[in-house]
C-alpha cells in the first residue's frame, strides 16, 4: 500500500515536474505583452469613419477585411488578428479618447494605421510615453519618422517633404525659368510639403512668385485660384486633399489657365478627384505615385493586382476599385502582417518595433515596380521612392524611374 | 485693377451660392421665427436624393421636380413629427432639436452614399459666360434662378393670402389665431417651403463644391451671415447680403495681408456680429416694434 502510494506520488510529481518544465521552456520561446496570446493578436486602430475626412474611412474597412482574409487562412503563426477600429471623426480630442480606450480598456498590443496628421500628433506623446508602437501612421507628415525623438512611432507612405522635393527637382529640370504659384492646405500637410518643395528648390526658391493657402472650412476656393493666376505663374503646385484638389483642377481649367500642374499624391485619386473634377479638365496634370492604380489596364496581368482584385471581390465588395484609399488600406495591412510574421512568437511591443525597423526590400501587391520598403534602426520612413505620373485619357501614366528623395538615414 | 474686377466677379459667383442658401434661411425664419441649423444638411440630403434618381437614369429636370416634391413633403413631415410636439418648448430645446437633426441627417447620408465627393450635373453647363472665364454659365444660371426665386417669394409673401397668413402666424401667432389662421399648419407649410428652397440651393451649389455629406457646412454659415446682413425678414436683403458677403470676403482675402487666408471664415462671423450690433435688423429688415 505504502509502496503503491509512493509510486503514485512519484509518478504524479514527476509528471507535474515534467509539465512545469515543459511549460516554462515553452514560455521561454513565446513572449507576450498585453494584447497578444497563443490564440490572438489584438491590434488597435483609429480612423475617421465620420466627419470632414470620412472619405478615408474606407481604409479602416479595407484593413478589417484584409485581416479577416488572413484569419480565414489560419492567421499569423496560428494566431488570429483581432482588429479593433474606432471612429475619431478626424478630431484630435476624440483621437486621444479612443486611443486611451484602445490601450487601457481593450488592451491592444499596438496601434496600427491611425489616420491624419492632427490625430497622430495628438496621440504620439501618449503612445511613446506608454511605449506602445504607433505603427505605420496613415499620414505623410515628416515628423512621424523621427526615430530619435519618437522611437515608438513610424510612418508608412512617402513623407510629404519627399514629395515636395521631387516636385521641385522636376520643376527645375523642366522649366528652369518658370514662375511658380503655390496653393496649399493651411495645416501640417500643406506646410510640410511646402517645406520639402522649398528645400528642393534650394537657391532657386525665388522661382516662387505667389503662395496662397486655404482652410478646409471654406466652401469654395475660387478666389484663391483667381488670385494665383493673376501672379502670372506658369507652374502651379496644388497641395490639397480630394475635395479641394478637384475644385482646383476644375477652376484652373474653367478660367483658362494652363500652367504645368502638380497635384499632391493625397489628392490624386482617379475616382475621388480626377473624375469629379472632369476628365477633360484633368488632362496633363502631374503627380507622384508609389502605388499601382487599379483602373490602369497596364496592370491587368500583374500578379499583385490580380490578388488585389480577387480580394476586393471576395472580402471587400463594398469598395470601389477606382478608390486609391482602398488600395492604400490593403497595402498597409499587408505590411503590418509582414511585421507580425517576422516577429514570430516574440510578440512584445519592443520586438514589434524592432521588426518594423528591419524590413528589407519588402514589397506589397500594390506598390509600383521598383518601389521597395526598407527600414532600419535609423530609418523610420518605410516608403521613400516615388515615380512621376501624368494624367492622360482616363488614367495616370507613370513615367521615369523611381526617384529616391533620400529623406531617411 | 484686373485682379480687383476678377475678385469682384468671383465674389459674385460665390455670393450666388450664399444668396441661394440665405433665401432658404429667410424662408424658415419667416415661418418659425428661428434659424434652423439643420437647414444645410436637409438641402444636402435632398441633393443626394436628386443625384440618386439621376443615377437610376432619370433625366435632370424630372429628378429636379421630384426632389422638390420630396423635400417639400419631407420638410412638413419633419415639422409634424419632431417640432410640433416641441411647439411650446423654450428656444433652447428647439436649438438642441436642430443640432440633433443636423447630426442625424449628416450621418444617414454618409452611411447611405458614403463620403467620397460626387460630381453633380449642371443644367446650364460650365462654359465661360459671355466671354468671361470668371463666371461660368452655371454660375450665371444660378444667379438667374436665385433672382427668380426671390421674385416668387416676394410675390408670395406680399400678395398671396397664404403668404400673408404665414407672416402673421410667425410674428403674432396669437392675433393670427384670433383672425382664424391655422398657425400650426402655417408653420408646417413654412418648413416644407424652406426645405424645397433649400433643395434648389443644394442642387445649384453641388456642381461647384461637389456633392458630399459635409458640403453645406461652410455654406450654411455664410448663408446665415448673408441673411443677417440683409435682414432676416427680407428675401431681397438676403440675396443682396449673399452677394455682399461673397465680394467682401474675396476683397478682404486679397487685399488685407495676413487676414486673408486664415481668417476667411471668421470674417463671415465678424460680419454677423457687426451687423447685429450696429443694425440688428439687417440692411433691409423690418424694424419690429412691440407694443407693451
Amino acid at each position: 500500500m505504502n509502496c503503491r502510494n509512493f509510486l503514485r506520488t512519484a509518478a504524479l510529481s514527476s509528471a507535474a515536474f515534467a509539465f512545469l518544465a515543459f511549460s516554462t521552456s515553452a514560455n521561454a520561446q513565446k513572449k507576450y505583452d498585453t494584447g497578444a496570446s497563443d490564440t490572438e493578436i489584438k491590434i488597435g486602430n483609429i480612423i475617421p469613419y465620420s466627419g470632414p475626412a470620412s472619405a478615408y474611412g474606407i481604409i479602416g474597412k479595407m484593413e478589417e477585411a484584409y485581416f479577416k482574409m488572413i484569419n480565414d487562412q489560419g492567421g499569423i503563426n496560428g494566431r488570429k488578428i483581432n482588429f479593433v477600429s474606432y471612429d475619431d471623426a478626424y478630431s484630435p480630442a476624440k483621437a486621444v479618447e479612443q486611443t486611451r480606450k484602445l490601450v487601457e480598456s481593450d488592451e491592444v498590443l499596438f496601434v496600427f494605421g491611425p489616420l491624419g496628421t492632427p490625430s497622430n500628433t495628438a496621440i504620439m506623446k501618449y503612445l511613446n510615453a506608454k511605449k506602445i508602437p504607433q505603427l505605420f501612421v496613415a499620414t505623410g507628415a515628416t515628423k512621424f519618422g523621427e526615430y530619435k525623438t519618437s522611437p515608438w512611432t513610424m510612418g508608412w507612405q512617402p513623407a510629404y517633404q519627399s514629395e515636395g522635393r521631387i516636385f521641385a527637382q522636376y520643376a527645375i529640370t523642366e522649366k528652369p525659368n518658370g514662375k511658380i504659384a503655390v496653393f496649399y492646405q493651411n495645416d501640417d500637410l500643406g506646410k510640410d510639403m511646402l517645406k520639402g518643395f522649398k528645400d528642393g528648390l534650394g537657391d532657386k526658391a525665388s522661382m516662387i512668385v505667389a503662395e496662397d493657402s486655404y482652410e478646409v472650412s471654406e466652401p469654395t476656393i475660387d478666389s484663391h485660384i483667381v488670385k494665383l493666376k493673376a501672379s502670372g505663374a506658369d507652374i502651379f503646385i496644388s497641395i490639397s486633399t480630394p475635395k479641394f484638389a478637384a475644385q482646383a483642377i476644375k477652376k484652373v481649367a474653367e478660367i483658362g489657365w494652363k500652367p504645368m500642374f502638380f497635384q499632391s499624391n493625397v489628392g490624386s485619386s482617379v475616382g475621388a478627384v480626377m473624375r469629379p473634377a472632369g476628365i477633360e479638365n484633368s488632362q496633363g496634370v502631374l503627380s507622384l505615385a508609389y502605388a499601382k492604380d487599379a483602373l490602369d489596364p497596364q496592370w491587368d496581368n500583374d500578379e499583385g493586382m490580380k490578388k488585389y482584385l480577387d480580394f476586393l471581390a471576395k472580402y471587400a465588395p463594398f469598395a470601389n476599385k477606382a478608390e486609391s484609399s482602398a488600395l492604400y488600406g490593403y497595402g498597409q495591412a499587408q505590411t503590418v502582417v509582414q511585421v507580425l510574421k517576422q516577429a514570430g512568437d516574440d510578440l512584445t511591443r519592443a520586438n514589434i518595433m524592432k521588426q518594423a525597423a528591419s524590413l528589407k526590400d519588402f514589397t506589397t501587391d500594390t506598390l509600383l515596380p521598383g518601389v521597395k520598403i526598407n527600414t532600419s534602426a535609423t530609418d523610420f520612413y518605410p516608403i521613400e521612392q516615388l515615380r512621376m505620373m501624368r494624367f492622360t485619357g482616363e488614367k495616370w501614366d507613370v513615367f521615369g524611374p523611381p526617384i529616391d528623395s533620400k529623406l531617411g538615414g | 485693377m484686373e485682379l480687383f474686377t476678377n475678385q469682384v466677379l468671383a465674389g459674385i459667383a460665390t455670393g450666388a451660392i450664399y444668396a441661394c442658401m440665405a433665401l432658404a434661411v429667410v424662408m424658415i425664419y419667416q415661418a418659425i421665427d428661428h434659424l434652423n441649423f439643420a437647414q444645410g444638411e436637409m438641402a444636402m440630403f435632398s441633393t443626394f436624393v436628386a443625384w440618386q434618381m439621376m443615377q437610376w437614369g432619370m433625366p435632370y429636370w424630372g429628378a429636379f421636380a421630384l426632389t422638390l416634391v420630396f423635400s417639400f413633403v419631407g420638410g412638413i413631415v419633419i415639422e409634424r413629427a419632431l417640432f410640433k410636439p416641441l411647439a411650446n418648448a423654450p428656444v433652447l430645446t428647439h436649438v438642441a432639436g436642430f443640432i440633433a437633426l443636423f447630426a442625424i441627417i449628416n450621418s444617414v447620408a454618409g452611411l447611405t452614399w458614403d463620403f467620397t465627393i460626387k460630381q453633380f450635373p449642371s443644367p446650364f453647363g460650365s462654359s465661360p459666360f459671355l466671354g468671361s472665364q470668371l463666371i461660368s454659365t452655371h454660375q450665371a444660371g444660378m444667379i438667374g434662378v436665385t433672382l427668380i426665386l426671390l421674385v416668387l417669394l416676394f410675390i408670395f409673401f406680399r400678395y398671396t393670402r397664404v403668404g400673408l397668413a404665414m407672416r402673421a402666424a410667425a410674428t403674432l401667432p396669437e392675433s393670427a389665431r384670433l383672425v382664424g389662421i391655422n398657425t400650426s399648419w402655417m408653420i408646417a407649410l413654412g418648413w416644407g417651403m424652406a426645405a424645397a428652397i433649400g433643395s434648389i440651393a443644394g442642387m445649384l451649389i453641388a456642381p461647384v463644391v461637389f456633392l458630399e455629406p459635409n458640403m453645406m457646412g461652410g455654406v450654411l454659415i455664410y448663408g446665415f451671415a448673408a441673411a443677417v446682413v440683409g435682414g432676416l425678414t427680407s428675401p431681397l436683403g438676403a440675396v443682396i447680403g449673399g452677394f455682399l458677403v461673397g465680394i467682401f470676403e474675396n476683397l478682404v482675402g486679397t487685399y488685407i495681408p495676413g487676414v486673408g487666408n486664415e481668417l476667411k471664415l471668421p470674417i463671415a462671423l465678424a460680419l454677423i456680429i457687426t451687423v447685429l450690433v450696429v443694425k440688428p435688423n439687417g440692411l433691409f429688415g423690418r424694424t419690429i416694434v412691440k407694443r407693451v
